[in-house]
């Protein structure tokens, strides 16, 4: 099964790389990129909402929430 | 004719100086660390179910948590033009649980029937913009009732010339202390309740958490970006926890026990895409497999729509689904022949959702007519899940710059 995510992993990788060749995006064309809203990593307001998945849910991990410290476990 | 030659000579030379401006005088002065951003966010969140693991599998979820969290975050310029921040985060949750009431019914001072978990942390980062590095460190302590927390977290970040591609990795360990709490009825001849007061002495047991996390993001074009995580995950010690119930088909009752090591493989992708002028799409899907028989699929989308420069409104869907670890069964299906055991439903196989929205507010002069009060945002989610539980979550937060 781990060898099979794996495949799966490297699938993905090859996939963005492929895609990373497509344009090259100047600062100055920038403006939609660097919206608040677009950034990658999850919003502070999401946070608590992840900490609960994390107790809540045993699929943890990948999504910038809190990956470690305290049980959870009432 | 002459005069024009002149006024490109005159421009040229004046250029010319420009570029002979001695270069190993920083172009920027060093600024000294001051205050660049805070964020408060309070949230509450209630479930209420009737599968708690406490009894078994069987009783009351009602859990209610109110959480508070202030960040701070300072940052500086050095003599070498790179930024440094400094982060602080201070999390308090103070949450009641009706099924701790279960673990011992008569001190129900037991455990945490209402408990307070604070979690502060202390990160410290360098970006080289010159070198397009950012580098970091991390602290973090966690204490509740009967766990306490250590960790440390290191991470490195390096992106392209053009800047539209960056590769991050980090690393992290949380080293881990459970006091071991027993139900009531299951305690050998002088062990303790663990309640305050009580003399009688209790066991500590360690769980250590180590993970990495290698990201690769992706500008594709000016409206289009991706993030790719693996993020490997390695757990050992005490994994089980010493007050979950378990009830065999013969009626015996014992506590919950499942193997010492887990390891965990989360990958995770995200794209965001800027439809139009006013609609982001927001997309996040995550697999993820374990050791001990778990596999996941979770899907998410968001899609903020900016009903004015100033006013955005986000609704948001969540869809997971994930398999029971192989040691699960529900109350009294256990066969006390098995090796390890569980009734604990947060690792049972089923089906979530969560909806809801949000709307955020940024007016360009501040909040209120306060200046520095940038935005604030509302945040609501209902969560159900296919083994009866449901839950409502209610985030605000405001940032101040």
């Amino acid at each position: 099964m781990i060898l099979q995510s794996l495949k799966t992993l490297s699938l993905v990788g090859l996939i963005i790389l492929g895609l990373s060749g497509c344009t090259t995006v100047k600062e100055y064309q920038k403006s939609r990129i660097n919206d608040a809203e677009m950034e990658l990593s999850a919003r502070k307001s999401e946070k608590f909402e992840q900490n609960f998945y994390l107790y809540r849910e045993g699929a943890a991990g990948a999504n910038g929430g809190k990956s470690g410290g305290g049980c959870g476990c009432n | 004719m002459k005069k024009i030659c002149l006024s490109v000579g005159l421009l040229l030379s004046l250029m010319r100086v420009g570029y002979t401006q001695p270069l190993d005088k920083p172009p920027y002065e060093p600024r000294k660390l001051k205050v660049d951003e805070i964020n408060l966010v309070s949230s509450y969140y209630q479930q209420d179910g009737n599968k708690s693991a406490v009894t078994g599998g069987i009783g009351t979820e009602y859990l209610t948590d109110f959480a508070q969290s202030i960040d701070l975050v300072l940052k500086s310029t050095d003599a070498k033009n790179r930024q440094h921040s400094l982060a602080f985060d201070l999390n308090i949750d103070h949450y009641t649980s009706a099924s701790s009431d279960k673990i011992d019914p008569l001190t129900v001072s037991s455990a945490s029937r209402s408990d307070t978990h604070i979690y502060p942390s202390v990160s410290w980062s360098v970006h080289d913009n010159d070198r397009r590095t950012t580098q970091g460190v991390a602290l973090s302590y966690s204490t509740e009732y009967d766990y306490k927390s250590y960790g440390v977290n290191v991470s490195f970040a390096k992106a392209s010339a053009d800047n539209n591609r960056e590769v991050s990795l980090k690393a992290g360990a949380f080293f881990d202390t459970w006091k071991v709490i027993l139900p009531a009825e299951l305690r050998p001849e002088g062990y303790g309740s663990g309640a305050h007061g009580d003399t009688d002495p209790v066991d500590y047991k360690p769980r250590n958490s180590y993970n990495v996390s290698l990201s690769l993001s992706q500008v594709i074009n000016k409206r289009l970006q991706v993030l790719f995580t693996v993020e490997p995950a390695f757990q050992q010690g005490l994994l089980s926890t010493p007050f979950h119930r378990i009830y065999f088909q013969d009626g015996a009752e014992t506590v919950e026990r499942l193997p010492g090591s887990r390891l965990k493989l989360p990958i995770g992708l995200r794209l965001h895409y800027f439809m139009g002028d006013r609609l982001v799409v927001r997309t996040f899907y995550r697999y993820y497999i374990d050791d001990w028989g778990m596999q996941a699929h979770t899907i998410n989308l968001e899609t903020p729509i900016k009903l004015t420069s100033f006013v955005s409104v986000s609704p948001f869907y969540r869809f997971s689904h994930q398999t029971a670890v192989r040691y699960f069964s529900p109350y009294g299906e256990h066969r006390s022949t098995e090796r390890y055991y569980t009734s604990d439903y947060d690792i049972s196989g089923f089906n979530s959702q969560f909806i809801g929205t949000g709307i955020r507010l940024a007016p360009p002069g501040g909040l209120f007519g306060i200046g520095h009060w940038q935005s604030v945002e509302l945040r609501y989610g209902h969560y159900t899940r296919t083994t009866g539980m449901v839950a409502n979550s209610l985030t605000l937060l405001a940032k101040l710059k």
